[in-house]
């Protein structure tokens, strides 16, 4: 099959005329708030996505990422607040003059159409000049790679073949912006996996456009977002650069959400002002983090450290931990270790070389103070 | 294969399976086959005994028969067209803008399937009859003694009253192909730029051509054999093949003109439940069961 990258040169061709402008367009929700009878799914949500960025919504289920999308796609109606798109309010827009593509989980082919009927159909909803369709339902075919597709029914396509057709309908249109609600989530891991990286090689084409994407799964998100929207019960938890939000989580909820830190309930001794780094105590163990947002000494706050961040050690390196192993599960590439320091639960992962520790035994583990970070205590965000 | 020969129930030993399908079979002959092949024969006999088609070259050549026949296609195609339309336009409003009480609207109008035929032709006597609610209504207003509303006793009056009792009919599938379709589809429509006419044209109408089909089929089906609506309504020079069939057994005891008639009848019945049954198969597939 035909991939974005072995048809690099017709899509950059494509790129710079493809979102409609040079820059793109940006997305704002402005303390936009939707209610189904009464019960507030989205809580005045504020989020400014520029033009030309991934921003991916991530969150546990009920949190209201979806819900935001669809308001941006006109199939809510906020009950406050405002939606832009470049500027302009959109908020009383019906959908169909918004000028948005949108992808979504079970692709929504339409079933009695071929492939290119099925790219063509917003091409055809909006008037467009039958050459103008023909050539754009061609090139946006290339983009995705299923230009040998053309002729078929949905039915008789792969769910993978299926997604990148719905890629391509939504993209015939040049949409302003792309938004994308759970696209892979219908694929299995395999296929998933090829996705993210088609995704990435898409908007690497396609840099002036500007997408909205959905998703439960934190990896397609780290991988592909350059911001990262953490929601929770209609609110936005936590906003940032995905590398940032993942190696300094602001809170709590972030902290556990985006990567399963390890949260240990420590008490800030004092901040070394030049390094920034932090001097706390874990039960009798004393240990360096780095510092973080507005936590004061003497606060009980929690120390984050991811698992593939702690690592076997001698016991008397510095910053070093101990506890007992309660656990071990072997996962092919590494060993998921659980074990229990000052009446912690903890997570870390292990290469697998050599044996590793028994179940019962007293293990020592150490990182390096840059990579954990303090956060407040309150679960809130 | 296992698995299924491992389902079925073991053998009863000594009873032959046909022991149990003989009685059904038998009952079936006995009140359905049997007089059906003496209305046949009766068709086929001549007076004096013995097979002949004189008597369906008799009755097919009068002018009699040939009005039944063009009035019963007539009736049964508009009322048909009258259904897939009245009952396309409800399932819509009902499937995509549902209001408080849709569905106790849907379910009141389903429950038309239950009812006689004949009441929705009383039904529509006291609503446009002679001295019908309408007429009263207008005749004291334009002052007119003369009722000005007369199509209920033509047969516009016999298609609306078998509009009424058979759009459920095609309602009901369109429902439950509605209900399968993927509101996602309407929604990425909508984003990608189609207005709802279109979307009704080019979304929801293709998914729900096996259930207008096979409405519009089993509609046509029982409109052709619609008997008590146009006796009740006793249309003026509305004679269809069913009427004609009563006409010349009770009233002219014509019992040989009246067979072969209804061997027209039901040779046209039987070829259009073919037609059904094909529709079905070719456009049902796994949605044949909900039509």
């Amino acid at each position: 099959m035909t991939s974005i990258s072995d048809i690099g040169g017709a899509a950059v061709t494509a790129a710079p005329s493809y979102a409609g402008t040079e820059a793109g367009n940006s997305i704002s929700f402005e303390a936009v708030t939707v209610a189904y009878r009464g019960t507030v799914v989205l809580d005045s949500f504020s989020l400014e996505v520029e033009p030309g960025e991934i921003v991916a919504l991530i969150g546990p289920s009920g949190s209201g990422k979806t819900t935001a999308l669809r308001a941006v796609a006109g199939f809510v109606r906020p009950t406050a607040g405002r939606v832009m798109i470049s500027g302009e309010d959109v908020t009383d827009l019906p959908p169909y003059e918004r000028g948005l593509g949108m992808v979504v989980q079970n692709y929504a082919l339409f079933p009695h159409m071929r492939v290119d009927e099925n790219v063509a159909f917003g091409l055809r909803a909006q008037g467009a000049a039958r050459d103008l369709i023909a050539g754009r339902v061609t090139e946006c075919l290339q983009i995705v790679g299923m230009s040998q597709y053309t002729r078929r029914y949905p039915r008789e396509l792969s769910g993978g073949q299926q997604q990148r057709v719905a890629i391509a309908r939504a993209l015939a249109i040049r949409p302003r912006v792309l938004l994308l609600d759970e696209p892979l989530s219908a694929l299995d891991a395999q296929i998933r996996r090829n996705m993210v990286d088609e995704i990435a090689r898409l908007h690497r084409d396609l840099p002036t456009l500007t997408i909205l994407y959905v998703t439960h799964d934190q990896s397609e998100a780290l991988t592909l977002a350059d911001r990262i929207a953490i929601m929770r019960g209609g609110k936005l938890a936590a906003f940032g650069p995905s590398r940032q939000l993942y190696q300094r989580p602001p809170n709590r909820f972030a902290a556990e959400f985006l990567g399963r830190a390890n949260l240990l309930p420590v008490t800030l001794r004092a901040v070394n002002a030049s390094s920034g780094l932090a001097d706390v105590r874990f039960g009798g163990m004393p240990l360096s983090a780095r510092q973080g947002v507005g936590i004061s000494v003497g606060d009980e706050c929690l120390l984050c450290v991811r698992p593939h961040d702690l690592a076997q050690a001698d016991a008397d390196v510095p910053n070093v931990l101990k506890g007992t192993v309660t656990s071990i599960l072997w996962q092919g590439d590494s060993y998921s270790i659980t074990m229990e320091a000052e009446g912690t639960q903890m997570r870390l992962s292990s290469a697998p070389s050599g044996e590793p520790p028994e179940v019962g035994a007293e293990l020592h583990v150490r990182f390096s103070p840059e990579q954990a970070v303090l956060v407040a205590q309150s679960a809130d965000a | 294969m296992t698995a299924v020969a491992a389902a079925r129930p073991p053998a009863r030993p000594g009873l032959p399976a046909g022991f149990f399908v003989f009685p059904p079979v038998l009952v079936i002959a006995a009140l359905f086959l049997y007089p059906l092949s003496l209305i046949v024969a009766q068709a086929l006999s001549g007076e004096a005994g013995g097979f002949t088609l004189s008597a369906f070259e008799h009755v097919l050549s009068t002018t009699a028969f040939a009005n039944a026949l063009i009035h019963t296609i007539e009736i049964s195609v508009a009322a048909s067209t009258g259904c897939i339309v009245l009952g396309l336009v409800i399932a819509l409003i009902l499937s995509f803008t549902p209001f408080p009480g849709s569905r106790l609207v849907a379910r009141v109008i389903e429950t038309y399937i239950a009812l006689p035929t004949f009441l929705a032709a009383l039904a529509l006597t006291f609503l446009y009859g002679s001295a019908g609610i309408l007429n009263e209504g207008l005749m004291a207003l334009i002052g007119s003694k003369t009722a000005p509303v007369n199509f209920l006793y033509s047969p516009w009056g016999v298609i609306l009253a078998e509009m009424t009792i058979y759009t459920p009919f095609v309602m009901r599938p369109l429902l439950a192909a509605f209900s399968l379709l993927d509101p996602a589809q309407i929604e990425i429509a909508s984003s990608l730029g189609a207005r709802p006419a279109r979307i009704v044209r080019e979304v929801i109408l293709p998914a729900a051509v096996p259930a207008l089909m096979a409405g519009g089929s089993l509609c046509l089906l029982l409109t052709l054999n619609e008997f008590g609506i146009v006796l009740f309504i006793g249309a003026k020079g509305v004679i269809t093949l069913p009427l004609l069939i009563y006409d010349k057994a009770i009233q002219e005891f014509d019992y040989t003109t009246a067979c072969v008639i209804a061997v027209v009848n039901v040779a046209l019945s039987l070829a259009l439940y073919s037609l059904y049954r094909v529709v079905l198969a070719r456009y049902g597939g796994q949605r044949a069961g909900l039509v």
